[in-house]
């Protein structure tokens, strides 16, 4: 057993893990944050894409020790004070949502390109969201979405 | 209205007609007129179960966590074709951790694939078939135990090729030979022989296309609990009460004795209709162990294990006279099933569409060495629109016709198969207002004379689908004594909006803002019968049933007000969330001043989906046009725009409905142009079981879609004036791709998908030179 300290949504959490943990048992397993999911396990789906020390990463992928010191943000910590982020918001107001599974990958891919990118171009927007596949939606909705969010955000501020 | 009787229903449900006893209200509810002004149904209301979706709090199978969890993974058999000799399971046991291991050897002799095999058969006909399950602490000691089990196989000749394993040298998958039912299944209607005698035009050509994986974004997984004798059971399914009575049959244990429970589920096109082997054998392993048992499919697995669009190879003979009337069709195929029962037929579209006195198909289902198929996101009919579609226009311009005006001259206003009317059909609605869109008249007159190195065409492709849906369906309502409002159906929101479309019905009837209603699907224990969510039969099959039971909750009111406001019921009238005195309106009382006097009581009714109209046959139509662009230097093609244009009756919610049709259109460019699982002709192993492999859409590769309903309502087909639109949102894509390339390069490809390498093949005969 080896011992992990990291802070996830803005709180700091030490665990004991097996080594072979990856940061998405991690938070599933062990931190019972179950909005990330799980849909191939090597890296190609983007389902359980959190946001790393300001990147995304599919954490999956990454050997849970790998992340010790480090900041993670998941969907569970993207709304603040039981107030969705605009994102979020946007998502809902424009149906970027079939069957959801997708859906916090997608949002924290959104979250983490308008972070680094208030301003996106269309061309932006889409390589942002290549990593994440859905299976329902066309992904028109969820362009839309993260568009809209970016004139919200930039109007706010 | 509260009278019901019981009928022999009878509709269609993903790959055939079902019939089945139903009781249905023996008055129907008066259809909402075309022009009703609805407040609530039509609009682009918000996505019932959004908010739990973007803020990731919704819960998905795989998210239960059972104190005490044990978890179960399965070992599957490395070979096309084998017998187990013997499974030493010694090493595997003695693992720490290892909990319990499942094998032929011990587990009970439960039938699964309609009879043909065994939960644990020793005679494995994939590579993927089940040889072990194995239940451990944790998911990775499970998956360390498969390794440990060592077993003997006797190594047998496949076949991995539906043409091959036709052949009467073939490896035999059964004792009778790999055609299913021994014999192809023939559909005949006039001479097809005697109208191509008649026929001035006569084309004959052959197409094929390739097997498909459903690949829902969340695995199919199942967490089984067991209380005593009682089985509660949470399943990724699109069908809790398929699941149940699979469980209780297999585990043979009475049906009350199962709960099965589905809240949120990852997607499932197909895949997720009928058990799977992987929740039996959880529940077995959680028996033994005395434990809860979570087990999950792998994305290897779901690219071996879990369902298929089968493959098909079909020969078309089309004979025209020459100002384009269609005088015979001619339809021979054969397609993979994999290696157990499953439908691979794909004439429907071809015997349905077009007026044709003369028909004939012949359909052989044929069994190889592969993972089995299942019904997949409108069964056939992608398969064989994209060939139908693809003669129509080689027929249209062989007559020297727009494909559109040859369409119009074979258009039929009765359903060619049982001579019966539909209850709507709006297709050359959808012909012209997709045409009008998508401008068809740019495309290039001459096919392939766009000049350039990245040739532009247009293409466009009809489709026909049922989508009716029919009893039985049941929905209680229950009013509490607040006058908020709970809709209960067993049918199960795979992602469409199922829960958001039912509130709407409730909300309207009842005059109750949305977030007054909540609504509970998907539970055996306390949800009432509905039939699995497939074949674009949900929301044409609980639609009505809920709005049946809203209204008879308003006059149950009815009856509640007028014993309290002593007055006979026939005074009183439900306006507005008030019930009022139609003789003194001044004299009213709210439903939540009324609904105190009833204090702790829940007031409850049943609603039913009425019987179908007899005499009329029910169908779901539209047209989609596609412009591409087919790069001559790479052989890369990019789909430009699709337009949508459909008949569907009655738009519930706008934005729900836009969803649901870019996402079929998404998967049909899938179809057309990337998606295929490719299998070792060496060693009938699948080659694509990762998402690398195994290519699908991604955000990169969408046009831009413009859906536009043709449509108003189908009130003679049921209350709500609804059809389905999950399958017809998919079926015509690729084939109006394939048609736009077509147009684009004047080179036929006959091939699905249309991958680089063969459009370079088609258009040089390889890759160009210089």
């Amino acid at each position: 057993m080896i011992t992990v300290s990291l802070t996830i949504n803005k709180k700091e959490y030490t665990c004991e893990i097996d080594p072979q943990t990856t940061l998405l048992e991690l938070l599933r397993e062990h931190l019972g944050l179950t909005g990330t999911k799980r849909g191939c396990e090597i890296g190609e789906c983007g389902a359980c894409t959190v946001i790393m020390d300001g990147l995304t990463v599919n954490s999956c992928l990454v050997p849970a020790f790998q992340a010790d010191g480090s900041d993670i943000t998941t969907i569970e910590g993207i709304a603040s004070n039981g107030k969705l982020h605009p994102v979020q918001e946007a998502f809902l107001e424009y149906d970027a949502v079939h069957c959801g599974f997708c859906t916090p990958g997608m949002v924290l891919s959104a979250v983490n390109l308008l972070d680094n990118n208030p301003q996106p171009s269309q061309e932006d927007i889409r390589r942002a969201l290549a990593g994440n596949l859905c299976r329902c939606t066309g992904y028109q909705q969820i362009f839309d979405a993260v568009q809209a969010a970016s004139k919200k955000m930039k109007s706010k501020r | 209205m509260a009278d019901k009787k019981v009928i022999k229903s009878r509709y269609f449900f993903e790959e055939d007609f079902e019939e089945q006893l139903a009781e249905v209200p023996a008055e129907k509810v008066a259809a909402w007129d075309k022009k009703a002004k609805l407040k609530i149904v039509g609009k682009g209301v918000d996505r019932y179960d959004a908010y739990d979706k973007v803020s990731g709090t919704a819960r998905y199978t795989f998210d239960i966590q059972l104190p005490h969890m044990a978890y179960a993974k399965t070992l599957r058999c490395p070979y096309a074709h084998a017998c187990i000799k013997s499974i030493d399971v010694s090493q595997a046991e003695k693992m720490p951790g290892v909990l319990a291991v499942l094998t032929a050897d011990n587990a009970p002799k439960i039938k699964w694939y309609r009879g043909t095999s065994y939960l644990f058969d020793r005679h494995l006909r994939y590579a993927g078939d089940e040889v072990a399950c194995v239940a451990a602490k944790s998911e990775r000691i499970a998956a360390q135990a498969l390794k440990k089990i060592k077993v003997e196989y006797e190594v047998l000749p496949f076949v991995a090729d539906a043409g091959k394993a036709m052949q009467p040298d073939a490896p035999k998958l059964y004792e009778n030979g790999n055609i299913a039912g021994g014999k192809p299944s023939v559909y005949e209607r006039g001479n097809a022989d005697e109208g191509f005698n008649r026929a001035d035009v006569v084309v004959e050509e052959t197409f094929d296309t390739q097997v498909v994986v459903h690949n829902p974004t969340e695995p199919h997984c199942s967490v089984v609990n067991w209380d005593g004798d009682k089985l509660t059971v949470w399943d990724s399914t699109q069908s809790v009460f398929g699941v149940r009575n699979a469980l209780a049959d297999s585990l043979d244990i009475p049906a009350n004795h199962v709960r099965v429970i589905k809240k949120y589920m990852g997607g499932g096109f197909g895949s997720k209709l009928a058990a799977g082997k992987y929740t039996i054998m959880a529940a077995l392993l959680a028996r033994t162990i005395g434990r809860p048992v979570k087990i999950s499919m792998d994305r290897e697995e779901m690219n071996l294990a879990v369902g298929n669009r089968p493959d098909s190879v079909q020969k078309l003979k089309f004979g025209a006279k020459k100002d384009g009337t269609l005088l015979a069709m001619s339809h021979y195929s054969y397609g993979a099933a994999g290696a157990y029962p499953s439908g691979a037929g794909c004439s429907w579209p071809l015997r349905s569409i077009y007026k044709c006195p003369n028909v004939r198909t012949e359909e052989y289902t044929v069994f190889i060495n592969a993972g089995p198929g299942r019904p997949f996101r409108a069964p056939g009919h992608v398969q064989g629109t994209f060939a139908l579609e693809a003669m129509i226009d080689t027929m249209a311009e062989k007559t020297g016709m727009d494909p559109l005006d040859f369409r119009l001259k074979n258009y039929s206003e009765i359903d060619p198969v049982s001579g019966q009317p539909y209850t709507t059909k709006r297709l050359r609605e959808a012909y012209e207002a997709g045409a009008k869109a998508i401008g068809w008249e740019n495309r290039n007159k001459k096919p392939g004379s766009d000049s350039g190195v990245i040739k532009r065409g247009l293409g466009m492709a009809s489709q026909i689908w049922w989508g009716g849906g029919g009893p039985p369906t049941y929905a209680n309502l229950k009013m509490n004594r607040d006058g908020s409002v709970e809709v209960l159906c067993g049918t199960q929101d795979i992602g469409t909006g199922t829960y958001t479309i039912l509130a709407q019905v409730a909300a309207e009837v009842l005059e109750l803002p949305m977030d007054k209603v909540s609504v509970i699907l998907g539970d055996t224990a306390v949800t009432p019968y509905a039939h699995g969510s497939g074949g674009s039969v949900t929301a044409p099959s609980t639609t009505p049933a809920v709005r049946h039971a809203a209204e008879l909750m308003k006059e149950k009111l009815i009856g509640y007000a007028a014993a309290q406001m002593n007055l006979p019921p026939e005074r009183i009238a439900y306006r507005s969330g008030e019930l009022v005195d139609r003789d003194n309106p001044a004299q009213k009382m709210s439903v939540s001043a009324l609904m105190r006097k009833v204090r702790e009581q829940v007031l409850v009714t049943t609603g039913m989906r009425e019987a179908n109209p007899e005499g009329y046959a029910v169908n779901t139509f539209g047209a989609q046009f596609a412009e591409v662009e087919v790069h001559t230097d790479t052989g890369k093609i990019v789909v430009k725009r699709i337009v949508a244009a459909h008949d569907i009756g009655r738009t519930l919610n706008r934005k729900l409905l836009e969803n649901q049709f870019e996402g079929g259109i998404m998967q049909g460019i899938g179809f057309a142009l990337m998606e295929e699982r490719v299998i070792d002709r060496n060693t009938g192993k699948v080659l694509t079981t990762n998402l690398e492999n195994y290519k699908m859409t991604l955000l990169p590769d969408m046009p831009e879609i413009e859906v536009i309903i043709v449509s108003d309502a189908d009130p003679l087909l049921n209350n709500t004036g609804v059809k389905g639109i999950g399958e017809p949102a998919h079926i015509p894509t690729a084939a109006a791709i394939a048609n736009a390339v077509y147009n684009a390069t004047g080179v036929r490809f006959k091939s699905l998908p249309l991958t680089p390498d063969k459009v370079l093949q088609g258009l040089y005969g390889g890759v160009k030179q210089g």
